[in-house]
């Protein structure tokens, strides 16, 4: 456990000499079913390092939020090799590497908002003021400053949601795993979230993994884009954005915005089999 | 050490741990468990009776004799599976149906209470659900009172109303049946009320669109969308229907049914008479249940329902 | 508003005033038929003033709380009236149905018989039987919850058991345990094992899988998972189950009493009562069985709201 650090430093001696916080190669999952196997994940390879937003992007069915639950230890893989961190998902996992965060805010509905964001904290056995402190600190950073005492139901599903992100930010980890995280949201809240996010990622220097479906977005908010598709779910393209690192919501008219975005687009549409 | 090629844990395909995967298996053997708990405490609570008995006519008994006995006495403390099996084949089997000792002639007896009244409930349970729906008053007025009425011990007016009725010259049938039907009129009330309120704000603005009539939306819309809630709740009501006549013929004395059956093996301390009338009794209860099961899986069916 | 209020206390003056008519010397039992037009008329009334009073709905939240708890209040109170006037009016004879106001006098008259009744059946037999028995349910569910093959093998038992005329048992549990109150006990023990169970098993599955997959991104162990996660999301069918069980544990208690007790308790009373056609005590019991039922029941809803207020069917 590694939460007794001080936030933005633990772990860092551990990718600065060279160790990717993602590595996979030739990774695969195949699920048996009724009408067959499935292949949710064929042949993928992928490195990523520290401090990176990376989006995966992808129709339904690529594989992308698979590969995130891979990723977390969520799901076995049946073949291939992954680290995470320079360590099995499992090891990774046991020593609390992430924060996830999932489709919906997942918040206990029987526990205040300060007392959803306390509950990993709990978990890992920090002494109560800290609890309290750390609370009081994430909450803020996602400007929940005075619902502390409220319960997750008598908040807006986009105030829900980034209680849902102080949560897993709570503990400091050094990778926050997001698997469609505004999906629900209408696209104001959105637009607000992802600048928010991309301002609460300049402060952290957390490495992001980010799955989504919308373009804009993953555009708007990656250091590095991976494309997928399905049927087998691979990957097909691994796009660098390298947009400057301070974005508004101006960017998105930007002639190199929207050469990016047209890459990624051509990308999904070449892995999109038109059968069905 | 990486974590290449972590096998995901599958169940095997091997036919015994396919069976086991199911309800049957694990069913089985919990029912097999059971039953030998039931013979060992069967020996254990019989024995100092048994024991006793043979001290008593001064007949040196060995080990086996006790034994035997423990698991063949007439009046055991806990009769075994195979004695109240036997009692079973007897009554229901081997004795005329008209013999006042055939337990399908005190089956019978109950059943037909058990329909009475749980057609006179369920009957009930939809008028009063749909007059629910329909009549904001009742709602109001009414159903906290139905609901109330549940908290109180209703079996505890079953001996009044047989004694009322009876003193106004209605015997027989009837009477427990109202005790049945007042047991099983709630759950159709409650699953109905829910059911007829389920088609949500689009389904019923889609009638409104039509400006459909109050009987049209009932008959296309909320009577349609409520069989599944009906059902659930029809079977929760045929088994306490079942519970009602059963206590109904406790307290009065009654002659003939499986609960007089049960008061008369407890006057004469009977217990297989008892232990055979109550596996009789979960007999028809899980008959009836299925049957309803039956009838719904028919219904739903034919209504297009999935799966 | 106000004509409906002044409506509601002209129909209260009325049933009042019919009150204090019927029960005159002359009238009782031989009530004519203007005074039975009257009584129709007043029926009439207060239907048309309890559906006003129904339709009315009041901005403020107290005055709606009111007008919620006085509309099933009036209801009742009338259903009341009309059992008085009918009873005393038409003479029926206490055999058949005696009157509210009869039964009340029987119930204050015989307090000391009733408290001791109802300490014999409810303090012993169903508070105690309702504790070991709910007890013994969770915990069996929360060891077949940790087995599975245990959980695939007992819930369809459970479910089936839930089905059975499981007061039938009682005879048995007179002859095991005695006359005295631990048998009636044990009648409730194995009528609530059941019900909990079921409900506990079904609530421990409850918790949603992302809820779940948070858990394990913690690398939360089964106990923290179970505490802080499975066990809250199970309290809804816990206490589903707890109000179930309050009913059927007065009901199983009552009902065993009828194959034999000491000569106290509420079953022993109803039964011994009706074979002497003294209805007013019986009814006396049935209105002790009822006061004790609905705030045993009160008291474990106002439990579940004070600990379920987050779910869905609670929130404000």
């Amino acid at each position: 456990m590694r939460i007794e650090g001080s936030a933005g430093t633990g772990g860092m001696a551990a990718t600065s000499n060279g160790v990717q916080v993602i590595d996979i190669a030739g990774l695969t999952l195949t699920f048996d079913t009724a009408d067959g196997p499935v292949y949710a994940l064929s042949n993928v390879d992928l490195t990523i390092s520290e401090g990176e937003f990376v989006s995966f992007i992808g129709p339904s069915g690529c594989g992308k939020t698979t590969l995130l639950r891979v990723i977390a230890d969520l799901e076995r893989p049946t073949g291939g090799h992954i680290r995470v961190n320079g360590v099995s998902p499992e090891e990774a996992r046991l020593r609390r590497d992430y924060g996830y965060v999932f489709q919906s805010p997942a918040l206990y509905p029987w526990r205040t908002i300060e007392k959803n964001v306390m509950l990993p904290l709990e978990i890992f056995g920090l002494p109560k003021a800290e609890r309290r402190e750390r609370a009081r600190t994430f909450l803020e950073l996602v400007n929940l400053k005075g619902f502390e005492r409220k319960f997750p139901w008598q908040l807006s599903g986009g105030m829900q949601q980034r209680a849902s992100i102080a949560r897993a930010l709570s503990f400091d980890p050094r990778l926050l795993l997001m698997d469609e995280p505004f999906g629900a949201l209408d696209e104001i809240v959105r637009d607000h979230l992802n600048e928010q996010l991309l301002r609460l990622w300049g402060k952290t220097g957390k490495t992001v993994l980010f799955v989504t479906h919308s373009i804009p977005e993953a555009v708007f908010l990656s250091t590095k884009i991976v494309v997928m598709s399905p049927r087998p779910g691979r990957i097909i393209d691994v796009i660098d954005c390298d947009l400057p690192r301070e974005r508004t919501l101006d960017i998105r008219e930007t002639p190199a915005f929207l050469a990016i975005a047209h890459r990624v687009r051509d990308g999904l549409r070449a892995g999109h089999s038109y059968e069905d | 050490m990486t974590a290449e090629a972590l096998p995901a844990p599958r169940a095997a395909a091997r036919p015994l741990s396919r069976i086991f995967a199911g309800a049957a298996g694990p069913v089985a053997v919990v029912v097999l468990a059971l039953l030998a708990v039931w013979y060992v405490a069967a020996v254990l609570a019989n024995w100092s009776l048994v024991a006793e008995a043979f001290a008593r006519g001064g007949i040196p008994a060995t080990f086996g004799d006790v034994l035997a006995g423990t698991l063949g006495g007439e009046r055991p403390v806990l009769p075994a599976p195979h004695q109240i099996l036997a009692e079973l084949w007897k009554t229901v089997v081997d004795t005329p149906v008209t013999s006042r000792r055939s337990l399908v002639l005190h089956g019978w007896v109950t059943l037909s209470s058990t329909l009475l009244g749980f057609a006179i409930g369920a009957l009930t349970g939809i008028v009063l659900a749909v007059a629910i729906v329909h009549l904001r008053m009742l709602e109001k007025s009414l159903m906290p009172w139905i609901i109330s009425s549940q908290t109180v011990p209703i079996l505890a007016i079953a001996p009044i109303i047989i004694v009322v009725l009876g003193s106004i010259g209605i015997r027989g049938v009837l009477p427990k049946s109202i005790i049945s039907a007042y047991l099983c009129f709630f759950p159709v009330t409650i699953g109905m009320v829910k059911g007829l309120t389920s088609p949500d704000v689009l389904q019923r603005d889609l009638m409104r669109t039509y400006s459909a009539s109050v009987a049209d939306t009932l008959w296309k819309l909320r009577l349609p969308a409520s069989v599944p809630y009906l059902f659930a709740s029809l079977k929760v009501a045929v088994a306490i229907s079942l519970v009602g006549a059963i206590v109904a013929e406790l307290p009065t004395g009654a002659q003939a049914g499986l609960g007089a059956r049960l008061l008369a093996g407890s006057y004469y301390g009977q217990t297989i008479q008892i232990w055979a009338a109550l596996f009789a009794a979960a007999i028809l209860a899980a008959a009836l249940v299925a049957v309803v099961g039956m009838v719904e899986r028919l219904v739903l069916r034919a209504m297009g329902a999935r799966r | 508003m106000t004509a409906t209020l002044l409506l509601l206390a002209a129909v209260f003056a009325g049933a009042a005033a019919a009150l204090g008519h019927v029960h005159r010397p002359g009238v009782a039992g031989e009530a004519g038929l203007a005074f039975w037009l009257a009584t129709a008329g007043l029926w009439l009334l207060a239907t048309v003033a309890v559906s006003r009073l129904a339709r009315l709905e009041p901005r403020a939240p107290a005055a709606r709380r009111v007008v919620d708890a006085a509309v099933p209040l009036a209801f009742g109170a009338f259903l009341f009236f009309l059992w008085e006037v009918i009873v005393v009016g038409a003479g029926v004879p206490a055999v058949l149905m005696p009157a509210p106001s009869a039964i009340a006098a029987k119930f204050v008259a015989s307090l000391p018989t009733l408290g001791a009744d109802f300490v014999q059946t409810f303090v012993k037999s169903v508070l105690s039987g309702y504790a070991i028995g709910c007890t013994a349910g969770f915990l069996t569910a929360i060891v077949a919850d940790r087995v599975p093959f245990l959980k695939r093998g007992l819930l369809p038992l459970g479910n089936f058991v839930s089905a059975l005329p499981v007061v039938g048992i009682a005879p048995i549990m007179v002859m095991w345990f005695g006359f005295d109150w631990p048998s009636k006990a044990a009648v409730v023990v194995v009528m609530t094992f059941f019900p909990m169970l079921v409900n506990t098993v079904a609530g421990l599955s409850a918790a949603g899988p992302l809820e779940r997959d948070l858990m394990r991104s913690y690398a939360a162990g089964y106990w923290t998972t179970l505490l802080k996660l499975r066990l809250p999301a199970a309290l809804p069918f816990v206490f589903n189950a707890l109000k179930i069980n309050s009913t059927l544990a007065l009901i199983g208690a009552i009902v065993a009493e009828f194959f034999g007790t000491p000569v106290v308790g509420m079953g022993f009373r109803i039964s011994i009562e009706v074979a002497r056609l003294a209805l007013d005590m019986v009814w006396a019991e049935i209105a002790l069985a009822a006061i004790a039922g609905s705030l045993f029941y009160a008291l474990v809803a106002l439990a579940e709201r004070g600990a379920t207020f987050w779910h869905p069917s609670y929130r404000q």
